[in-house]
C-alpha cells in the first residue's frame, strides 16, 4: 500500500464522522416534542443528520415548513425555482457523500423537481425529495395542484412512497434516507399529503433502516475474486477503467494503491473523474466520446479491463461491438443489474468497490508483465495530447480560460458545469486530482445544472473554492438562482463560456447536418455581467487575452458570487470526438478526421 | 496548449482483432452472433401493497422487455403476492429482466421457472349457440366447463397450457367466436421445489445460470 492509501483522505474523515451521526442521536435534538406528522418528518431529518434543506414553499408542503419554523439545527435554503433546489441538493449529496434534501409543494412544485430527480437517478446520487400532496380524500379528483407524484417519479427514483399515516410518516422518511444511501446510491421520494403532516401524532421516527427485501452485497465471492486476480496478473495489456462507483464507494485510495502496486494504467469515465489523480504517471486521463485519444486507444486495444463502478454508458462505449473487443472484462459493481447489461462481464465481482479492491489486492499473486504496454500507452499520450490552437489575439479560446482558472485555483477546488461544449472543455482541460470535485450532469445531460449545483456544493463545503462553468444557453436556464447566491453571500465564481449559441448542438449541426444551424444560435443572450450586477453580484466581461489574468484575479478575490462573461470564439469545437455510436479508436481530432471516419 | 500536431489519423491507427456482438459479448470476428429470443416464465414474490403492480409493469415497459403476460394474486401469506410474468427475450434480456425485477424494493424474490414447472392459463370463450351439442363435445374433449348457455351464445372455460388453449380455441372457431378473455399464465414450481426460493446465483453473482439458460 502506498502512503496515500494509509492516510485517510480528508473528505473521508468527514464522511466517517457524518456516518456516525445517525447512530448518536443528539440529546438536545428532540427538545421540541413531536406533535404532528410534520414534526415527525422534521425529526427524521434531524436523525439522519441533515443540516441543509433546499426548497420552495407552497400550500401542500406548508405544514412541514411550519414544523421547521423554530428549528435551529437545520438551515432551509429558499431557492428561486424547484429545479434549483433539486440540483443544489444533488450537488450537496455528491460532494459530501450523504443524501442532499430538497422540498417542494404538490403539483407544479413536485413536477419542477422531476428533471433533477431523473438526473440524480442516472448518476446514482444520494438525494431525498419531499413533496407536499393534496389531502388524501382529494387525491384522484384532479384537485387544485394535484399531480400523481408517485406515478410520475416511479421510473426515476430508487424508491418512492406515498405517506398514509401521521404515525408512520417519520419512518417513511427514515427509510427513504437509508435507501438513498445504501448500496448503489440514488434518489428517493416521500409524498406527503397534508392530512398526514397536519394531524397529531407523538410517534418518534425510528433510525434510518432499509427494508428486509433490500440487501446490497458487501464483499465479492472469494473464488470469483481469485479467478479475476489471476486474469489480471496474466494480462499483457491491462487497464483500469474507474467509474463513478469508485467515488461513491470512497475507494479512490484503494484504487491508487492497487494501480501503483501492480503498475496498471488507469483511466476514468466522466462520472469517475477525480477518482484517480491525473498528474500520476499511470493516469490515462478520461475516456469516451470526448475523452482523450490515448485513453480511447488503450480502451480499444487492452486485453484485460478492470472496470469498477461503471455502467458502460453509450457515451463511453461508443459502438459496443468495437468496445475493448480483445479484453477480458473484470467488472466490479454493487448493482447486479449493471453486470452484463451493456458489455458482458467475463469476471463479475459483485460488491462494494472499496471492499472488492481490497479483496483483489489480497488475491493478486503477480503484477502483470506489461512494460511494453505501458510504453505503448506513453506513446499514445505523446501522440494524442489534448490540444487546441490559440491565435494571439481575439477571439478567446475557452480551453485557455479553463486552464487559466485551473492554474489560479487550489487542487481541491470543486468544479461544477452545465451541459454542452463548456462542460466538455472544463472536463478536458481541468487537472483532476481529487474525488468529489467534479460535479455535473453526466447521465441525463441537464442544461442549467452547473450553477445551482455550485450553490449546493458551496453550502456543503464552505471552506472550498467553488467554480461553475456554464454555457450561455445553460446559464439562461437557471441564472435566476443568482438571487440565492447573493442572498447567501456565496463565494462562487461563475464563468460563462459565451459563444452566443447552444454550441454543442451547433457543433453537431456543422458536423452532421451540413451546417444548418436551426435554432442553435443565440445572438440575443443578455450581457451576463450586467445580469449579475442586477442581482447584486459582481459582473466581469472578458474579451481579450490581456484581460484574462487580472479578471481571474479580481473574480477570485471578490468575496461573493462573481460572474465572468467570457466572450469566446463562437466557432470553437470540442475535440477529440468519437461520433455517436462510433468506434472509440477512430476519434476525430478535427473536422478533417470527421470526414475520414 | 502544447502546439503539438495530432498523431496518426483514424485510418493509420492500430486495430484490435476481436469483436463483440450487439449484446456486448465477445464473438468470433467473422461471425455476427445473435441470440435467439426464447420464452421465460418468471415468478416473483412481492410485498402485497398498493402500487407494486404498476411498479413492475412500468419497469417492464420502460426497459422494453417483451412481455407476453403478467398475472398477480395473493399467497398463503396475506402480506405477499405472487406474480407470474412470461417474457420473450434473448438470454441477456432474460438475465437483465430478472436482475432489474430483483432491484425493486417490494420484490422479495425472483426466479425463472423450469420447463417442468406447472403452468396454467384460463380462457373464457363465448361462441355462437346454434350447435350446442357440438360445442359441448369440444368442451368435454378439452376438459372444460360450460359457464353459460343460452339460445344464442354459449360461454365456456378451459384451463391448461398454452398449446391446449390454442388448440381448443381453434376448435371453437367453427361455431364463430364472439369474445375471448385469457388470463395469462399462473405458474408454480413442481413437487417439493419452492417457487419463491431465491436462487443464490440470482442474488450473489452476476450471471445466474439457471438450467433454462442454456437453451
Ligand atoms: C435541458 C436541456 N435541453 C436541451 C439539451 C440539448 N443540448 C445539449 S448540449 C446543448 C447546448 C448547450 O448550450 P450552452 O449551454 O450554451 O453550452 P455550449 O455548448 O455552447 O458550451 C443543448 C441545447 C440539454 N442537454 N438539456
Amino acid at each position: 500500500m502506498s502512503d496515500s492509501a494509509q492516510t485517510p483522505h480528508a473528505d473521508e474523515v468527514e464522511r466517517e464522522a457524518a456516518d456516525e451521526r445517525p447512530d448518536e442521536p443528539d440529546d438536545e435534538s428532540h427538545v421540541e416534542p413531536i406533535e404532528t406528522g410534520a414534526d415527525a418528518v422534521v425529526s427524521a431529518l434531524k436523525n439522519a443528520g441533515v443540516d441543509h434543506l433546499f426548497g420552495v414553499q407552497g400550500g401542500a408542503i406548508m405544514p412541514v415548513y411550519d414544523a421547521l419554523y423554530s428549528e435551529s439545527d437545520m438551515t432551509h435554503v429558499t431557492m428561486a425555482h424547484e429545479q434549483g433546489a433539486v440540483h443544489a441538493a444533488d450537488a450537496y449529496g455528491i460532494v459530501t457523500g450523504d443524501p442532499g434534501v430538497c422540498m417542494a409543494t404538490s403539483g407544479p412544485g413536485a413536477t419542477n423537481l422531476v428533471t433533477g430527480i431523473a438526473d440524480a437517478s442516472m448518476d446514482s446520487d444520494p438525494l431525498i425529495a419531499l413533496t407536499g400532496q393534496v389531502p388524501t380524500d382529494l387525491v384522484g379528483n384532479d384537485a387544485f395542484q394535484e399531480t400523481d407524484t408517485i406515478g410520475v417519479t416511479q421510473p426515476i427514483t430508487k424508491y418512492n412512497r406515498f405517506a398514509t399515516s401521521p404515525d408512520e410518516v417519520g419512518d417513511d422518511v427514515s427509510t427513504a434516507f437509508a435507501l438513498a444511501d445504501e448500496g448503489r446510491q440514488g434518489p428517493t421520494l416521500v409524498d406527503l399529503p397534508k392530512d398526514v403532516t397536519q394531524p397529531e401524532t407523538d410517534v418518534e421516527p425510528g433510525k434510518p433502516e432499509t427494508p428486509d427485501t433490500y440487501n446490497p452485497p458487501e464483499k465479492a465471492d472469494a473464488e470469483a475474486v481469485s479467478e479475476a486476480a489471476d486474469v489480471i496478473s496474466d494480462a499483457e495489456k491491462p487497464i483500469i477503467l474507474a467509474g463513478g462507483g469508485v467515488i461513491k464507494a470512497n475507494a479512490s485510495d484503494e484504487l491508487r494503491a492497487f494501480a501503483t502496486e501492480y503498475d496498471i494504467p488507469v483511466m476514468t469515465t466522466m462520472p469517475g473523474t477525480g477518482a484517480f489523480d491525473q498528474t500520476h504517471e499511470l493516469s490515462m486521463g478520461i475516456a469516451g466520446m470526448h475523452g482523450t485519444g490515448y485513453a480511447n486507444m488503450a480502451i480499444t486495444l487492452t486485453d484485460c479491463m478492470l472496470a469498477i463502478g461503471t455502467r458502460f454508458d453509450d457515451r463511453l462505449t461508443g459502438d459496443v461491438k468495437t468496445f475493448a473487443p480483445d479484453a477480458d472484462i473484470v467488472h466490479v459493481d454493487i448493482d447486479p443489474a449493471e453486470i452484463s447489461k451493456n458489455i458482458e462481464a467475463d469476471y463479475p465481482l459483485l460488491g462494494d468497490a472499496k471492499a472488492v479492491l481490497d479483496q483483489l489486492s489480497d488475491a493478486m499473486t503477480d503484477a502483470p508483465d506489461a512494460d511494453a504496454w505501458r510504453e505503448q500507452c506513453q506513446t499514445w499520450k505523446d501522440e494524442y495530447p489534448l490540444d487546441y490552437e490559440m491565435p494571439e489575439d481575439r477571439p478567446l479560446k475557452p480551453q485557455y480560460i479553463v486552464e487559466q482558472f485551473d492554474e489560479a485555483m487550489p487542487d481541491d477546488t470543486i468544479v461544477t458545469a452545465g451541459v454542452g461544449q463548456h462542460q466538455m472543455w472544463a472536463w478536458q482541460y481541468w487537472t483532476w486530482t481529487e474525488p468529489r470535485t467534479w460535479v455535473t450532469s453526466h447521465g441525463l445531460g441537464t442544461m442549467g445544472y452547473g450553477f445551482p449545483a455550485a450553490i449546493g456544493a458551496k453550502l456543503a463545503k464552505p471552506d472550498k473554492e467553488v467554480i461553475a462553468f456554464e454555457g450561455d444557453g445553460s446559464f439562461l436556464m437557471t441564472s435566476q438562482e443568482l438571487s440565492v447566491a447573493v442572498r447567501e453571500n456565496l463565494d462562487i465564481t461563475i464563468v460563462v463560456l459565451n459563444n452566443e449559441a447552444v454550441g454543442m448542438v451547433r457543433q453537431w449541426q456543422d458536423g452532421f447536418y451540413e451546417g444548418r444551424r436551426m435554432a442553435s444560435e443565440y445572438p440575443w443572450v443578455p450581457e451576463f455581467d450586467k445580469l449579475a450586477e442586477a442581482y447584486g453580484a459582481r459582473g466581469f466581461r472578458l474579451e481579450d487575452y490581456d484581460e484574462v489574468e487580472e479578471t481571474i484575479e479580481a473574480a477570485l478575490e471578490y468575496d461573493g458570487p462573481a460572474v465572468v462573461d467570457a466572450i469566446i470564439d463562437p466557432e470553437e469545437n470540442v475535440y477529440p470526438m468519437v461520433p455517436s455510436g462510433g468506434d472509440n479508436s477512430l476519434f476525430a481530432l478535427s473536422e478533417d478526421h470527421l470526414d475520414e471516419i | 496548449m502544447t502546439g503539438k500536431l495530432p498523431g496518426p489519423g483514424p485510418g493509420e491507427r492500430m486495430r484490435p482483432e476481436g469483436r463483440r456482438n450487439e449484446d456486448g459479448i465477445r464473438i468470433d470476428p467473422e461471425a455476427e452472433a445473435k441470440h435467439e429470443p426464447r420464452r421465460a416464465v418468471l415468478s416473483a414474490l412481492v410485498e402485497h401493497e398498493p402500487g407494486v403492480l404498476a411498479e413492475v409493469s412500468g419497469l417492464f415497459s420502460r426497459r422494453q422487455f417483451n412481455i407476453e403476460s403478467l398475472t398477480v394474486g395473493t399467497t398463503v401469506d396475506e402480506s405477499r403476492a405472487r406474480m407470474t410474468i412470461v417474457i420473450e427475450e434473448t438470454r441477456p434480456g432474460i438475465q437483465q429482466a430478472k436482475k432489474q425485477l430483483r432491484k425493486l424494493i417490494p420484490v422479495v424474490s425472483v426466479r425463472e421457472l423450469d420447463h417442468d414447472s406447472i403452468q396454467r392459463e384460463l380462457v373464457i370463450v363465448k361462441v355462437n349457440g346454434e350447435e350446442p351439442d357440438k360445442v359441448h363435445a369440444i368442451t368435454e374433449m378439452y376438459g372444460g366447463e360450460t359457464l353459460d348457455a343460452g339460445p344464442r351464445t354459449i360461454t365456456v372455460e378451459i384451463t391448461g397450457n398454452e398449446q391446449k388453449i390454442d388448440d381448443a380455441i381453434d376448435a371453437y372457431k367453427q361455431f364463430g367466436i364472439r369474445e375471448i378473455v385469457r388470463t395469462g399464465y399462473a405458474a408454480l414450481a413442481r413437487g417439493e421445489q419452492q417457487t419463491a426460493e431465491v436462487e443464490p446465483e440470482v442474488k450473489l453473482t452476476a450471471d445466474s445460470q439457471t438450467p433454462a439458460d442454456d437453451d
